[in-house]
């Protein structure tokens, strides 16, 4: 993300510095820079794309600044005067540049101007011109970038560039980018040679896009013609493509399996909490899911009150979303559970009445409607190990989240006071109490530290999905299920739960879909609790038999 | 008179049963003259919009445009002469409780018109009730069609006013030649997605260029599919994603997008639900360029738009607040029935109702729309890109506007059925042009 935004800033310092330096120059190309810029306020969108060749075809230094706004969504023109300006938004503001003389307008009235809008036909076309334009840039990011969208959109006319920047290319990944990418631009050459050597150096090109273009040579058209007419290189592009295709398959089954660990961290994070409620203390709690509900929440209420920080925001959210969730398991556990210990039917109806009122709570407060939570910068995007696989961020942090909380949460219960009298009181609670720990308060703290870890959860599932009253709806029926198969009472057997679940169920979903991957392990998950009642990893000892 | 029913109730007082039924009947009169007066008083108008539950999210909305353009209705007067009432009811997105509530407006209240639902299905339980009490109904919501009954007016698009126009621009304008239909499991996708299946192999689209996906409401994990997606996009055929996912679902599979890096550029995705009030939840920049097909876009520059935003803004308090497609019809719906009401001169259903066809009413995009014998409205088809802003660009549009059909063109056991309530050799929902008959069930 930030070198996107450096991609559109560097080049729009030096198109000023430029056409600072050089006034005289533009001054002697303005006639025809200015004529087909004053142009573009046209509504067709054909006439756009003849328009943005022909600038180009000035080679008019303003013309990357044209571009980079224009495809920004930044381009306007005033109403009344025609003038093209770009318009930099503010708060309250648009303030206006004039693009043609640099000139600052300051701020303009909204309704004063009109933007030039673009469709997808026309990003495409700019992304690749401005590409051409990054290919000596001095930073390797961009220059990377450039090759990589040379190879989504190969023209003809951007070979020359691409020759010249080739030469100049020091940096060996950004020299494989460009190779492949003046392969995928000589695979339209007329000389079949050409094209035959072209495919050749596509053959260690691990990326999806290039097998696109491959498959076009060989895929056959409506009318019985074939994309290449050279039989030599039709074959030489099949050979090519069965080893993409076996690479491929290869690295399908590691992004499956990245998948389904991703899946299990998320159905980790959601039982973990239940894993303490219920499956320590036995209560079955029916408003777990809203605790992870009051968590996503809670993140949405911490960058409300930190706009600047969103990227701090989530590390705040953490700690304020254990608190609030903790606070209301206390009080829910302090005035309703207490009076219904071992009653669990009781219970279930009670929570999940509970459910039900936080939910209308959050209506009320907040509205109905979802809640928007941003996804900081360095959550978004993916990281790219080549153009096959590429592990997407958020999925990422909330494995590696998930572990962590899981951890820590092993070790409060093994190795601290808390830890100690929780388990003394949930094996022996008659016995506990004769050795004067105060039951009933553990029995609150714990209930709290379900709940406050559940909304911990919230704040990773905020990053996922929806925030909005049924947020918790959608992980109850799975974090009982993850809890009961990994065996009540064991976080452990939690973990290898949800991560044998989720990994099953994302290998089964390309083959049945995703409504029957889900029906499925239902299935799988009864049938294996009928063979053992107590789940994955059972309690054993004395008092799991009360 | 004093004298009359002195000695009526000296006779009743001899016949006990006689006292009794005259006790019933003055309670009776009384009930009935109070009703009355009350009737006499206002035009009830029922709103049956989901306020708790899934469906809130979508509908809170809704009936805050209803309870806007009645008190709009009611500064310039009323209608009739009288003032317009609301009456809100809250079937809590259960769909068997539509039906009651449809039962408890039309009986209890005894509403004169009905403003509601979302779901199909919901439309579906209500729908009993109001054919068996005469109710009217005003849906405001894009639906699969095949239905046309008399108490209903479908104000929303019919397939062939948003999905069909949507995939002629792909094919036609972006070339796409591969497709991946993605829905959530329930009755809207199930149908449009059939309709579009039929629709592409007429046009030549061979079986393996087609992919059907369907998803549980409010899937949340959307990798495996996303990553599908991308394999079936890479083999050499431009390919685009038609989705009918359902509302909420929809956030979280553009983030998957997003992250997986699909642009709208190599993929597009064209959605028949998601609107300026779902992009409103969440950061729209990985989303540029992804389309929407709807009947308005808030983007939609004419001056009748703009003054309903602002009242709109005016009404609810917030500047933030976006408008949608389902509000734009519940505007016109709205809008319709009062003209017809004025026209009829009552509010009565069976009056109403011959005054609503051929009525015509301006639209938000400038255009008019008209309401049709079949119950369905002309309206203008919009394919939009989204922005930065969240908002759209409308990149492509009709000329003019679109007659809604009932029954599809493109599934052959629809193909032959028309719907038409006004032609008297007709008059039903579901004629069938080869038998010249009405198969009896208006849905």
């Amino acid at each position: 993300m930030t070198s996107s935004l450096r991609t559109l800033i560097a080049p729009l310092l030096s198109f000023f510095i430029l056409s600072c330096a050089f006034p005289a120059t533009v001054f002697a190309q303005d006639a025809p820079f200015d004529d087909l810029a004053g142009k573009l306020t046209t509504r067709s969108f054909s006439e756009k794309a003849r328009l943005i060749d022909s600038l180009a075809a000035t080679k008019d230094a303003r013309t990357l600044g044209l571009f980079q706004s224009l495809l920004a969504g930044q381009l306007y023109y005033i109403k009344e005067t025609g003038a093209i300006v770009a318009v930099d938004k503010t708060d309250d503001q648009f303030l206006a540049t004039d693009i043609l003389s640099a000139e600052m307008m300051g701020a303009v009235a909204k309704r004063s101007v009109k933007k030039i809008g673009v469709n997808n036909k026309l990003r495409k076309q700019l992304r690749s011109l401005i590409a051409s334009y990054s290919l000596s840039n001095p930073d390797v990011d961009i220059r990377l970038e450039a090759a990589k969208a040379l190879v989504k959109n190969p023209q003809k006319d951007f070979l020359p560039v691409l020759e010249a920047a080739l030469v100049k290319e020091t940096d060996k990944g950004v020299r494989t980018a460009m190779v492949i990418a003046r392969s995928a631009i000589l695979l339209g050459s007329e000389d079949a040679e050409q094209r035959l050597t072209a495919v050749e150096g596509l053959r260690e090109a691990n990326d999806k896009q290039v097998m696109t273009l491959l498959e076009q040579l060989v895929l056959e058209n409506e009318d019985g013609s074939v994309g290449e007419p050279d039989e030599r290189v039709r074959l030489a592009a099949q050979e090519v493509l069965a080893k993409l295709h076996t690479s491929a398959r290869f690295y399908k089954v590691a992004e499956d399996l990245f998948f389904g660990i991703s899946l299990g961290s998320v159905l980790l994070l959601a039982a973990i909490g239940l894993a303490i409620t219920f499956g320590v203390m036995g209560v079955i709690n029916m408003a777990h899911g809203e605790m992870i509900m009051l968590g996503a929440y809670t993140t949405y209420v911490v960058q409300l009150m930190m706009p600047n920080h969103i990227g701090m925001s989530l590390v705040v959210a953490v700690p304020a979303a254990f608190l609030v969730s903790g606070l209301f398991g206390v009080i829910i556990e302090r005035s309703v559970i207490r009076f219904l210990y071992g009653r669990p039917l009781e219970t279930l109806l009670a929570t999940f009445g509970i459910s039900l009122i936080l939910q209308q709570l959050v209506r009320s407060v907040f509205s109905p409607l979802n809640r928007p939570v941003i996804t900081p910068e360095w959550m978004s995007g993916s990281w790219e190990i080549n153009g096959m696989l590429s592990l997407t961020y958020n999925r990422l942090y909330i494995i590696f989240f998930a572990l962590a909380v899981l951890f820590v949460l092993i070790q409060l219960l093994k190795r601290t006071f808390f830890g100690l009298q929780m388990r003394a009181v949930t094996q022996n609670r008659a016995m506990a109490s004769s050795m004067g720990i105060r039951t009933g308060w553990v029995d609150a703290m714990t209930f709290g530290l379900g709940s406050g870890v559940a909304g911990i959860a919230g704040v990773a599932l905020s990053q996922l999905t929806n925030v909005g009253p049924n947020l918790g709806q959608a992980y109850i029926i799975d974090s009982f299920m993850v809890v009961v198969f990994g065996g009540v009472g064991n976080l452990l057997g939690t973990l290898v739960g949800a991560m044998s679940l989720g990994i099953v169920n994302k290998f089964a979903e390309p083959m049945l879909g995703a409504v029957l991957a889900k029906i499925l392990i239902l299935v799988f998950v009864i049938l294996f609790i009928q063979r053992r009642p107590r789940g994955l990893f059972a309690l054993k000892g004395r008092f799991v038999e009360d | 008179m004093q004298r009359s029913s002195s000695k009526f109730i000296r006779q009743a007082a001899a016949k006990p049963w006689l006292k009794k039924l005259s006790i019933v009947a003055s309670a009776a009169a009384i009930t009935l003259s109070a009703s009355m007066v009350q009737a006499a008083d206002t035009i009830k108008v029922g709103v049956l919009h989901s306020l708790s539950g899934t469906m809130a999210i979508s509908e809170t909305t809704l009936k805050d445009t209803v309870l806007m353009l009645i008190e709009d209705q009611n500064k310039k007067g009323g209608l009739l002469g009288k003032q317009l009432e609301a009456v809100v009811v809250d079937p809590a997105s259960n769909w068997p409780l539509f039906a009651e509530k449809t039962k408890e407006l039309l009986g209890k209240e005894k509403v004169d018109v009905i403003f509601g639902c979302w779901t199909s299905v919901s439309r579906k339980s209500a729908l009993p009730v109001l054919e068996e009490m005469n109710g009217l109904l005003f849906y405001p919501v894009q639906y699969e069609g095949e239905e046309s009954s008399k108490n209903v007016f479908y104000t929303g698009a019919a397939p062939n006013q948003q999905a069909i126009p949507a995939v002629d621009y792909l094919m036609d304008d972006v070339g796409v030649k591969r497709w991946v239909l993605a829905g959530t499991d329930y009755v809207y996708p199930r149908t449009t997605n059939k309709i579009l299946e039929s629709y592409l192999k007429s046009k030549g689209v061979a079986s393996e260029d087609i992919m059907i996906s369907y998803t549980p409401f409010g899937h949340s994990d959307w990798q495996t599919i996303v990553s599908d997606v991308k394999k079936f996009g890479s083999a050499g055929k431009k390919t685009a994603v038609v989705s009918t996912i359902n509302g909420d679902a929809n956030v979280p599979f553009y983030k998957e997008l997003g992250n997986q890096g699909v642009s709208a550029e190599d993929i597009p995705v064209v959605a028949f639900s998601v609107g300026e009030e779902e992009l409103s939840g969440f950061d729209t920049k990985p989303l540029i360029g992804h389309l929407a097909a709807w009947n308005y876009f808030m983007s939609a520059d004419a001056d009748a738009n703009a003054d309903f935003i602002k009242k709109w803004h005016a009404y609810i308090k917030d500047e933030k607040r976006v408008t949608n497609d389902p509000m734009e019809a519940t505007y016109i719906g709205f809008n319709m029935w009062a003209k017809a009401v004025e026209k009829a001169g009552s509010t009565d259903v069976d009056k109403v109702r011959p005054a609503m066809y051929g009525m015509t009413v301006p639209n938000l995009t400038g255009g008019t729309a008209k309401m049709l014998p079949n119950h369905h409205l002309t309206k203008p088809v919009l394919i939009g890109e989204i922005q930065e802003d969240g908002q759209f660009e409308t990149v492509w549009q009709t000329e003019g506007e679109v007659p809604g059909d009932a029954w599809t063109d493109f599934l052959p056991e629809s193909a032959k059925l028309i719907s038409d309530w006004q032609d008297a050799k007709i008059m039903c929902g579901n004629y069938n042009t080869e038998t010249k008959t009405c198969s009896g069930q208006n849905y």
